[in-house]
């Protein structure tokens, strides 16, 4: 681990990381940007509305199950640094969680208030996909450094919410589709070896407490979210 | 079927369509030629059918895609009618390319890509149960008698999104009488093609494979309700449902069945595979009703195809605006519960 560790990038390379990183989460936005108005050959298809909510709502879910895997990435490669990405790829998450709801009460409801409400009153899938952006809603506002030092402990255990949320996309997803379930299903076996790792890990690490107490807390060096 | 019935359907399809290749000589009309715009429109999608294709864990990756396929043969004689004057339809390329046909997958793009592979000549259809003619016809015999006329008809999908479609039919209604049922016959029922190496999306058990639908004799032999073997003049692409299908505008569109190989005249009322899949969501009558929604959203409006991105949706109208011509059938049925 701790040869490891002595390779992490240093400060300019990290920085070069995360702007290559940010482009990239980027990219599904501007394509369907681009798609949307029809530029550089690119189109929404026959039905540009379900198209736009569709791909907007798979990317929230897709980044919502990338931020979850950074933990254990980082805990498997022994790359420390991934988990300095983690706060952008939240944020990702939200942002396209966010444009997915926007194209709906936008777009699709057209801003009809009563409509909207309607819908969430009575379909439960609308109803869990609002819930997940209001829950997803916090965490973006404390997502700032000032915030998490203002949190303290109490700001780990908000930020935990994010299993809930990831538990409600996939959910909200596998409620809408009409019979093939079949794709909501690859993510919800993504979603529980995600959550069923961190399950395995802790009780792995809490082993090696118990039998090397001393190496422990030697190389439990604590830094920014690393509980998660 | 036995061998010398299959034996004598193929010599007759090849007769019939050597006298179809002598009737039409072979020009090319301007209006066969796809123009600029059509054609990079299809291009675009394409692109786009990939770029999606590919964002997806599911890993729908896009089969065969051709830049620009030609488009189906030009069917002769067709009679034009004054269903649906005034309307527009959708354009070829969104009746083609935006389809909900899980037998080849359940992407709308699916079936587009994968139903290719189809084979639609010779095709026979197996008539049964309680009707004096019943036996196995080839596709020339089921449409031989009949004259072929053009109705544009809406079509709307329980998903609610909708389309206008140019059909090209003749009356179900003239068919049924063909096999000359029996008072007995109480529903018509119509299965489509079982065959999975045709039809790759019968590979995973999505529904339970044949695709059945099921009309009441009264809807069958409704003057709109169309046997439907072409649009836009042309034959049927494989993906909306060639060679032989269902249209009945007034219902949802899944009870329009595809690629039909059986008809069966029934005493009792079918289970038809929606019913079987989810009975609560979806009927038996499955008439297109505003004030009835499905359990999971609303059926007061629906999206047109091939409107622009910020277009509005438009009021869903009762039997999808055919009141006038279906409406007696339902008089005394409480469509709440019959939805």
């Amino acid at each position: 681990m701790l040869a490891i560790q002595t390779r992490n990038p240093g400060a300019v390379a990290l920085r070069t990381i995360k702007i290559f990183v940010f482009l990239l989460c980027l990219l599904p936005f501007l394509l369907l940007v681009l798609a949307a108005f029809g530029i550089a050959g690119l189109s929404l298809g026959p039905n540009p509305v379900e198209a736009l909510i569709h791909q907007t709502g798979l990317w929230g879910l897709r980044f919502l199950l990338i931020t979850l895997a950074v933990t254990p990435l980082q805990r498997l490669s022994g790359f420390n640094w991934l988990v300095r990405l983690r706060r952008m790829l939240g944020l990702f998450a939200f942002f396209y969680v966010l444009t997915h709801f926007l194209s709906y009460a936008l777009i699709d409801q057209r801003l009809e208030f009563g409509l909207i409400v309607e819908d969430i009153i009575e379909r439960p899938f609308i109803t869990l996909g609002v819930l997940g952006l209001l829950m997803l809603l916090p965490l973006a506002l404390t997502s700032t450094n000032a915030m998490m030092r203002r949190l303290g402990r109490r700001w780990k255990q908000l930020h935990r919410m994010i299993y809930v949320i990831a538990i409600v996309g996939v959910w909200h997803f596998w409620w809408q589709v009409k019979q093939d379930i079949l794709e909501p299903l690859i993510y919800a076996g993504i979603l529980a070896l995600l959550l069923g790792f961190r399950l395995w890990d802790r009780r792995r690490r809490t082993g090696q407490r118990r039998r090397h107490p001393a190496a422990y807390s030697a190389s439990a060096v604590p830094g920014p979210g690393s509980g998660m | 079927m036995s061998r010398s019935n299959t034996m004598k359907t193929l010599c007759r399809s090849h007769g019939k369509r050597r006298k179809m290749l002598i009737r039409k000589a072979p020009i090319i009309r301007p209006s066969e030629i796809t123009d600029e715009h059509t054609y990079l429109n299809r291009r675009q999608f394409l692109r786009l059918a990939g770029f999606t294709a590919a964002g997806t864990l599911a890993g729908s990756l896009p089969g065969a895609l051709v830049a620009a396929e030609p488009k189906a043969a030009l069917l002769p004689d067709v009679v034009k009618t004054g269903f649906g004057v005034g309307e527009t339809p959708n354009t070829y390329e969104d009746i083609t390319t935006y389809n909900n046909f899980y037998e080849f997958g359940t992407g709308k793009g699916d079936p587009y890509r994968y139903a290719g592979g189809l084979v639609t000549r010779p095709w026979q259809v197996s008539v049964s149960g309680e009707c004096e003619r019943s036996g196995e016809f080839g596709y020339e015999d089921i449409i031989g008698p009949h004259t072929l006329e053009e109705r544009i008809y809406r079509l709307r999908c329980v998903e609610a999104w909708s389309m206008v479609i140019p059909w090209v039919g003749f009356p179900l209604a003239d068919l049924v009488k063909r096999f000359k049922p029996t008072s007995r016959a109480k529903y018509v029922k119509f299965t489509t093609l079982d065959d999975p190496s045709q039809m790759p999306g019968q590979r995973r058990a999505v529904l339970d494979w044949p695709y059945v639908e099921a009309l009441t004799i009264a809807e069958a032999t409704n003057p709109l309700a169309l046997m439907t073997v072409g649009l836009y003049g042309r034959e049927l692409p494989n993906q909306n449902g060639a060679p032989l299908r269902l249209v009945v505008p007034w219902k949802y569109g899944f009870k329009s069945i595809k690629s039909v190989v059986a008809i069966e005249f029934t005493e009792k009322q079918p289970r038809t595979s929606w019913e079987k899949a989810a009975a609560s969501e979806y009927g038996f009558y499955a008439n297109v009703n505003p004030e009835v929604d499905h359990p999971r959203w609303s059926q007061a409006r629906e999206r047109r195809i091939g409107a622009d991105l910020f277009a509005a949706k438009q009021p869903t109208l009762m039997f999808n605006g055919y009141t006038e011509e279906v409406g007696y059938l339902y008089k005394d049925l409480d469509l709440r519960r019959n939805f």
